[in-house]
């Protein structure tokens, strides 16, 4: 299912949460919505889902417009923030829900559906559980049992809100491969909504970043990260020293502090540095270094510039006891906007 | 744990024992004769049954306006939402006074009621309308937080798996309220059961007719027979400690998924 949202604008009252959004997403895709809260990617959803109808503008599904067509018509599979799971009724029912309720040449017999809810009982590894309640499940299991729930009626797509918000970091980071697993063994093209960057990179074919209801870029997890197309993007993704001051003849200069600007026009400019960008260097400028401690096999390192800005650097293990007083460095790249 | 039970003994164990043990004083053949009286049996029939009824009404009516509370927002909805305290504030004489003077067959309602046939005060179906305005902030009150946490997204959920609007309310929107309804229920139920002020005024008080229970134990009480009176309290407290045993058994059952 390819999925295409064509110049799609939501007011609500007079804020508006979508500002002519237009995205592509191919058939099998697993894309990411990244953005800080408020920035639009829920109600991004929500209109993909049809649990939210734009102002303006259409949503395709395989080239067929469903811009007012329900939830139901579009056959997506929709996994809530907080769950949302039938707390009155067994995992199992809860699964069976999408069966159960159709009617018609659609219905199911008892035994085809059985039989589908132990298979995605199977996928999402919960056997054994399908007479218990929601509420004598833990967090990640309540979560798997709404993915297999959304995946029963083996949906066109599969939307997800922040699938991983409400749960512990160890849960989550064994979730998300889970994700990934049955996106691959599916096939189904899905969109989640996330605003861990950590989440999106690493399990995204794509990520579209969000800020103030655009989409500021679309690409690859190394394409956002690496070569970020704006300001916004480049301080949301990955860790990076900001500076805000000048471009003059190819070099940016914030105080102290000067870095590579390579093809910037002349004028005011914001500058961001990956902490692994930054190196010693004796013709570098001069900071103070306060802090150093381990994290994994690097040294993270906390220091201030002369001026008193503060700066994390990241640098190898083996260069840690050089990290003392004062110190050179200088930046092998930066990304430089004009401001 | 002992607080508990000292409060509990001194506030209901033991004022209950009393009446038990006043009852106690005739032997069982009087008390039994007195018990199963026909006017007693009346009066039972109508407390009870008016009650059921009553409370039937508002666990319609209640959770419709729980509804309208929770998901609607309109003008002068604070003060809507303060009449429906207002039965819990009200002395209930003068909640009576209003529902006669408004209900009789020349009052404000009444007068439109009577061409149609329809008498509404000085009969049992007095005591249901005394009763369902005493009833209707327990249930009220008792769905509407349970109606609030009912996240909206779950309803999305069912929706977006297919099922209509109808399939929503009854498989999932119904029986998340159940045990919530239940509770409001047998509060409505209770109060109606053991509701007096409001209801003698409407009610018209005709024995075998429009007498209610704690009526008719009153009016043992003023003709000094407390023996008898206390009979009918224990026949009424048993049959209130059974229903609401029950009321508790189906509610767990309701709740088993918590």
């Amino acid at each position: 299912m390819t999925i295409s949202i064509r110049s799609v604008e939501k007011k609500f009252g007079r804020y508006p949460a979508l500002n002519k959004v237009d995205l592509e997403i191919a058939d099998g895709e697993l894309l990411a919505l990244l953005g800080p809260s408020g920035s639009g990617k829920t109600t991004l959803l929500r209109t993909i889902a049809g649990l939210e109808f734009p102002d303006a503008g259409q949503v395709l599904f395989d080239g067929e417009d469903v811009t007012f067509a329900s939830a139901a018509a579009r056959r997506v599979g929709f996994v809530f923030q907080q769950y949302a799971l039938f707390k009155h009724m067994t995992v199992a029912k809860n699964i069976a829900f999408g069966l159960d309720v159709r009617k018609g040449g659609d219905k199911r017999s008892k035994d085809e559906i059985a039989r589908r809810v132990e298979d995605l009982l199977k996928l999402v590894e919960l056997e054994g559980l399908g007479k218990r309640y929601p509420s004598q499940l833990s967090g990640g299991q309540r979560q798997r049992v709404a993915l297999s729930r959304a995946l029963a009626v083996q949906p066109s797509v599969l939307l997800l809100d922040e699938p991983f918000g409400a749960l512990d970091a160890t849960v989550r980071k064994s979730l998300r491969r889970e994700l990934r697993r049955v996106h691959d063994a599916t096939g189904v093209t899905t969109i989640f909504v996330t605003h861990d960057q950590e989440e999106a990179l690493e399990l995204a074919d794509r990520v579209a970043i969000l800020n103030q209801g655009r989409i500021e870029q679309l690409g690859t997890p190394d394409q956002v990260h690496d070569h970020p197309e704006t300001a916004f993007v480049c301080g949301f993704v990955g860790e990076a020293n900001r500076f805000e001051g000048h471009v003059s003849g190819g070099r940016f200069a914030a105080g102290s502090v000067t870095l590579p600007a390579a093809g910037a026009a002349d004028g005011p400019a914001v500058a961001f540095v990956r902490p692994h960008d930054l190196v010693l260097d004796d013709a570098g400028f001069e900071v103070r270094v306060e802090r150093a401690h381990v994290q994994g096999p690097l040294t993270a390192v906390s220091a201030t510039t002369l001026d008193g800005r503060r700066l994390d650097i990241s640098a190898a293990r083996a260069d840690a006891a050089r990290f003392t007083g004062s110190v050179k460095l200088s930046a092998r790249k930066a990304h430089v906007y004009a401001a | 744990m002992g607080v508990t039970v000292t409060v509990l003994s001194l506030i209901v164990l033991i004022p209950l024992s009393a009446v038990v043990l006043k009852a106690a004083e005739q032997s069982p053949a009087e008390f039994w004769a007195v018990a199963t009286s026909e006017r007693a049996l009346a009066a039972y029939r109508l407390s009870f049954g008016a009650a059921f009824v009553a409370a039937a009404i508002n666990g319609v009516f209640g959770v419709l306006t729980a509804w309208v509370l929770v998901r609607y927002d309109f003008p002068l909805k604070t003060v809507v939402n303060a009449l429906v305290d207002l039965p819990f504030a009200l002395p209930t004489a003068v909640a009576g006074i209003a529902l006669a003077t408004l209900y009789a067959p020349t009052g404000w309602v009444g007068q439109f009621l009577t061409p149609l046939g329809i008498k509404a005060a000085y009969n049992p179906v007095g005591v249901v309308i005394a009763l369902a305005f005493i009833g209707l902030p327990f249930v009220v009150r008792t769905i509407e937080p349970v109606l609030r946490d009912a996240a909206a997204d779950v309803e999305e959920a069912a929706a977006s798996l297919g099922a209509s609007r109808i399939q929503t309310i009854i498989r999932i929107v119904a029986p998340a309220l159940a045990p919530a309804w239940l509770t409001g229920f047998a509060m409505a139920f209770a109060r109606g059961v053991g509701e007096y002020g409001s209801v003698i005024f409407i009610a018209g008080n005709m024995p075998y007719k429009s007498e209610i229970a704690p009526l008719l134990i009153i009016i043992q009480l003023e003709q000094f027979e407390y023996a008898r009176a206390a009979t009918i309290a224990v026949v009424m407290l048993a049959v209130s400690f059974t229903m609401l045993l029950v009321i508790n058994a189906v509610q767990a059952w309701a709740r088993r998924f918590d």
